[in-house]
């Protein structure tokens, strides 16, 4: 395995009383697209929220390329452009187009005035005519599609991935996840937590089943959905395979 | 049409037909019964003499102009003060913690006292130190009084308003790599403002009415026309031309506040 994009050793976080993760090792090879499953309160979002400083972890290490980013007091902007997030509730700002959204942390960050390539952008993911549209404009699958363009449009190495069709219509679900596909079939890094079975079996190169707090059981999807070695994980999948 | 509508129809026009005759009837007592007091041709002659009402209209009119003026030009200092000590209280830096302290004393001290009592004693207190022409201007200190008094009202509203703005908003930015500071510029504040506009409308109208405060301490706008009108006249008509005077403006601007605030309800609904 070559070094990792990101690695997790020991992370624990809890709020309040609450454990929520107990524990969590991980390691993210560049260029792999990890699924994390498991039901709600298991600690995905959690996790994810950890892996760019979003929540800061209680103890362990995040190692980015090998720097460890929850070092307490680590300045975590200019880590934050090189992992993008995209959210359940989408989170654009309302009060901007659909371009703006896009184009500010490139202009402000980075001092870059990108027209072109997040014009590109919106091109790609089918979005050309509805940049100048506000999000309220626009569909749930629509404003998701601008929210992936919007971490995209900083050019970040990894991509973490927050339920991010939870939030849609059934028949919105298809034009975000086809977005994943492409950005996989680019070689992007992406952590993605999902309720979406037969999307991870498609196309994870690893599942990672989490229970309360902990990694129960991680393996290729094929391995995870069709032979899991554990009560538990095989509980989950009929309770969500049904 | 449906059975519905024309249900719905019927309803209204007997809703309509009972709010008239309502009306009507409270209207007619009023215009027959209030005569019959015993005062009522005295009042008649000193409140509503339309030869006097007439005659002092166009110079309180031309008074009116010096408290829009006096308006116009506080109006931008308070949003700016109020603004700077919105965000001074708002700040988590410990390095700025006194101008944090300094934010809740000010908005304390400010919103606690009268106007009135405020424009008195800058008013008369400040050019009192026997400051040279024109920095003992009751204009100048007239002002600050309501700058001070109104800031410290704005600056509630905005903080109220940035408050409001999701959690999930700033995470997005942050997230993004916008520092503190390009997050409540481009992200909070437009968003937040927006939200206050009808509040900070209200303000506006009632600041309209305040700055006629400003007749205690010297200026000749439109309430201390309207004494010297009744001094002269010996009638109390001008103080109702000036009201009315004040009503043109007040009362087309709460209706505009009333609607942005109902429509930024529905749009939230």
């Amino acid at each position: 395995m070559p070094d990792p994009r990101l690695s997790l050793r020991g992370v624990t976080k809890s709020f309040g009383e609450v454990q929520v993760l107990r524990g969590i090792d991980m390691d993210i090879a560049p260029g792999e697209m990890v699924c994390l499953i498991g039901a709600s309160g298991s600690g995905k979002s959690t996790l994810l929220r950890c892996m760019n400083g979003l929540e800061p972890v209680d103890d362990g290490a995040v190692l980015l390329d090998g720097v460890d980013i929850a070092e307490p007091g680590f300045d975590l902007g200019p880590i934050r452009q090189r992992i993008g997030i995209v959210f359940q509730s989408f989170n654009l700002f309302p009060h901007m187009t659909a371009y703006d959204n896009v184009a500010l942390a490139p202009r402000r960050v980075l001092g870059e005035d990108a027209r072109a390539r997040i014009e590109a952008l919106f091109a790609r993911f089918g979005l050309a005519d509805h940049m100048a549209k506000y999000p309220d404009q626009l569909s749930g699958g629509q404003q998701q599609r601008v929210a992936v363009i919007r971490a995209l449009a900083m050019r970040p190495q990894t991509m973490l991935l927050d339920e991010i069709t939870s939030a849609l219509d059934p028949e919105l679900v298809g034009e975000v996840l086809d977005v994943l596909r492409q950005l996989r079939d680019d070689g992007m890094t992406m952590v993605l937590a999902t309720h979406e079975m037969a999307f991870a079996r498609e196309v994870a190169d690893r599942v990672v089943f989490m229970d309360q707090g902990v990694v129960a059981e991680e393996g290729t999807p094929e391995r995870i959905f069709s032979a899991p070695a554990r009560d538990r994980t095989r509980q989950f999948l009929a309770s969500v395979l049904r | 049409m449906t059975r519905r509508a024309a249900y719905e129809a019927r309803q209204k026009r007997r809703a309509n037909m009972i709010a008239g005759v309502s009306t009507a009837i409270v209207l007619a007592l009023v215009v027959l019964l209030v005569p019959l007091a015993p005062g009522w041709e005295a009042v008649r002659s000193s409140f509503f003499n339309g030869e006097v009402f007439v005659r002092v209209f166009p110079d309180l009119l031309r008074a009116f102009v010096l408290d829009v003026a006096i308006f116009a030009w506080s109006v931008p200092l308070i949003f700016a003060l109020g603004l700077a000590i919105a965000l001074a209280r708002g700040n988590t830096n410990p390095a700025l913690f006194p101008l944090r302290i300094f934010g809740a004393v000010y908005v304390d001290l400010f919103r606690g006292i009268p106007v009135v009592l405020l424009v008195y004693l800058v008013g008369f207190g400040i050019p009192g130190l026997g400051l040279p022409r024109p920095w003992n201007s009751p204009y100048i200190w007239g002002t600050v009084a309501l700058v001070l008094t109104y800031s410290a009202y704005v600056a509630e509203v905005l903080r109220s308003g940035i408050e409001s703005i999701h959690a999930s908003q700033r995470n997005a930015a942050i997230c993004l790599g916008l520092s503190e500071r390009d997050t409540m510029r481009y992200v909070i504040l437009p968003q937040a403002i927006r939200r206050v506009v009808p509040a900070n409308m209200n303000m506006l109208v009632a600041l309209q009415k305040d700055v006629a405060l400003l007749s205690f301490i010297g200026p000749v706008e439109i309430l201390r026309q309207a004494g010297i009108f009744k001094s002269l006249l010996a009638n109390f008509t001008p103080y109702v031309a000036a009201a009315v005077i004040f009503l043109c403006i007040t009362v087309p601007a709460t209706r505009y506040a009333d609607y942005l605030m109902n429509r930024d309800r529905d749009a939230r609904s």
